[in-house]
């Protein structure tokens, strides 16, 4: 058959929203593609551990502290329901810690800010991932199988990560005043990074055609940007704060929040690793995986001893 | 090639010279095989594919299974096979594979017209 025949099937398949499995055949860029994609959310899930992990010995109570690490855990957790499908298509484990570690493959830009307070954690869990949920949820009917499973996984306990940064901004919002200025610091430093999680705008960005045709992706940025504020700008106001955009105003006409210009010199800035945390970020990544190697090594050591023992008794 | 400055820590032993000939195979790194885990979500209900991870061996596997499946109370019992012992059809095969039961609609009991008069049926 060929490529053309089968790209034709292919495709047939994709609109009668049947899913991709592993060995199905599938056009080289839509692997790669994929595998892209994958790999990038995986890496974030792990590199995000690193903003809240900062904050979990300095949690201010220990029912604070005992929700944080849940959630890290959670977060190293989604990163190996991801790796593991982008193993599915071929892409090996290694390969993609390397690719991260040499500064090849991407992760979410978000986590290049740090987390000045404790604050910030109550405006990640509810800013950041919530933003990411939107996404995620998106996801659970991507066209890839394995990638669809992980993330209704994931989507299933994403929940409480976002649930419990608000309850926990929402403590802080009927605090003390220092408390509230606290809110509100985070509040404002989180707000245009989150916005800048959904990438760049449909009309520069060079991923959403063939992704969405493919049923990678089924919403474009900017219209996931839009459900992001419109979801947003209600629920801040609960929190009694505000969000630091003065044209953020509910448009009547459109029935949506319309919204300021997002800084794109800065977000191409912090994608180039050029932004507050990046070398950091990558740092602690290498170090803890050049610190654990010793552990890998020991583990595989120790299984083929007890292997060569047991296969000693049998003989 | 990637060449790598190893410590060396105190009775840590380069290879070079450490005259141990046990011929451990430490294939770079992820040199952990893949393990397909499989949970058991009820007493009553079968076993179900949940993902995979890598792991040292089966022991390992089934801890890690179980920090990174039944975190939230989602298994009763858990099962690991390392994923090279796992066979299947191959798609590409499907249409010959599957296509015998096509055509046999009387295998279903839709199949057969029945009065309305007969009961429990």
């Amino acid at each position: 058959m060929s490529i053309h025949e089968l790209e034709k099937i292919f495709q047939d398949k994709i609109d009668k929203e049947i899913k991709i499995e592993p060995k199905d055949w599938m056009p080289e860029a839509y692997r790669k593609t994929n595998i892209r994609q994958i790999s990038q959310h995986a890496h974030s899930e792990i590199v995000g551990m690193l903003p809240e992990g900062n904050w979990i010995s300095r949690a201010p109570s220990l029912k604070r502290k005992a929700i944080l690490i849940a959630k890290v855990q959670d977060e190293a957790g989604h990163g190996l329901y991801l790796y593991s499908a982008a193993e599915t298509l071929g892409s090996s484990r290694e390969q993609m810690i390397d690719d991260l570690h040499s500064g090849k493959a991407k992760y979410s830009s978000i986590f290049n800010y740090p987390t000045l307070t404790w604050a910030d954690m109550g405006a990640v869990g509810w800013l950041v991932d919530g933003a990411a949920i939107l996404n995620q949820v998106m996801l659970c009917r991507t066209s890839y199988g394995p990638y669809a499973r992980a993330m209704v996984r994931i989507c299933k306990e994403e929940s409480f990560h976002q649930r419990q940064g608000f309850e926990s901004l929402l403590v802080l919002s009927k605090g003390t005043k220092e408390q509230r200025d606290m809110c509100q610091d985070a509040i404002n430093r989180w707000w245009w990074p989150s916005l800048m999680m959904f990438g760049p705008k449909d009309s520069e960005s060079t991923n959403s055609d063939q992704s969405i045709k493919w049923k990678i992706k089924r919403k474009t940025n900017d219209e996931l940007r839009q459900q992001f504020v419109d979801m947003i700008a209600e629920q801040v106001k609960l929190l009694g704060m505000t969000l630091p955009d003065p044209h953020l105003k509910w448009n009547e006409s459109r029935k949506h929040y319309d919204f300021g210009e997002i800084n794109w010199e800065e977000f191409w800035n912090v994608v180039k690793g050029n932004g507050p945390c990046n070398k950091q970020r990558l740092e602690a990544r290498i170090k803890a995986h050049e610190e654990g190697a010793w552990v890998r090594e020991a583990a595989l050591a120790y299984s083929s001893k007890k292997q060569s023992r047991s296969n000693a008794k049998v003989a | 090639m990637n060449i790598q400055i190893r410590k060396f820590y105190y009775g840590d032993i380069p290879e070079e010279t450490g005259g141990n000939s046990t011929s451990i195979k430490t294939t770079q790194e992820s040199g952990w095989p893949l393990w397909e885990i499989f949970i058991r979500s009820k007493q009553g209900l079968d076993h179900k594919h949940a993902g995979s991870l890598h792991a040292a061996d089966a022991q390992m596997a089934i801890e890690n299974a179980r920090d990174v499946y039944t975190r939230r109370q989602e298994g009763v019992s858990i099962w690991v096979v390392e994923s090279k012992y796992i066979h299947a059809t191959n798609p590409d095969d499907a249409e010959m594979f599957y296509e015998p039961a096509a055509d046999k609609v009387y295998r279903h009991p839709t199949f057969y017209d029945l009065p309305d008069e007969v009961k429990h049926m």
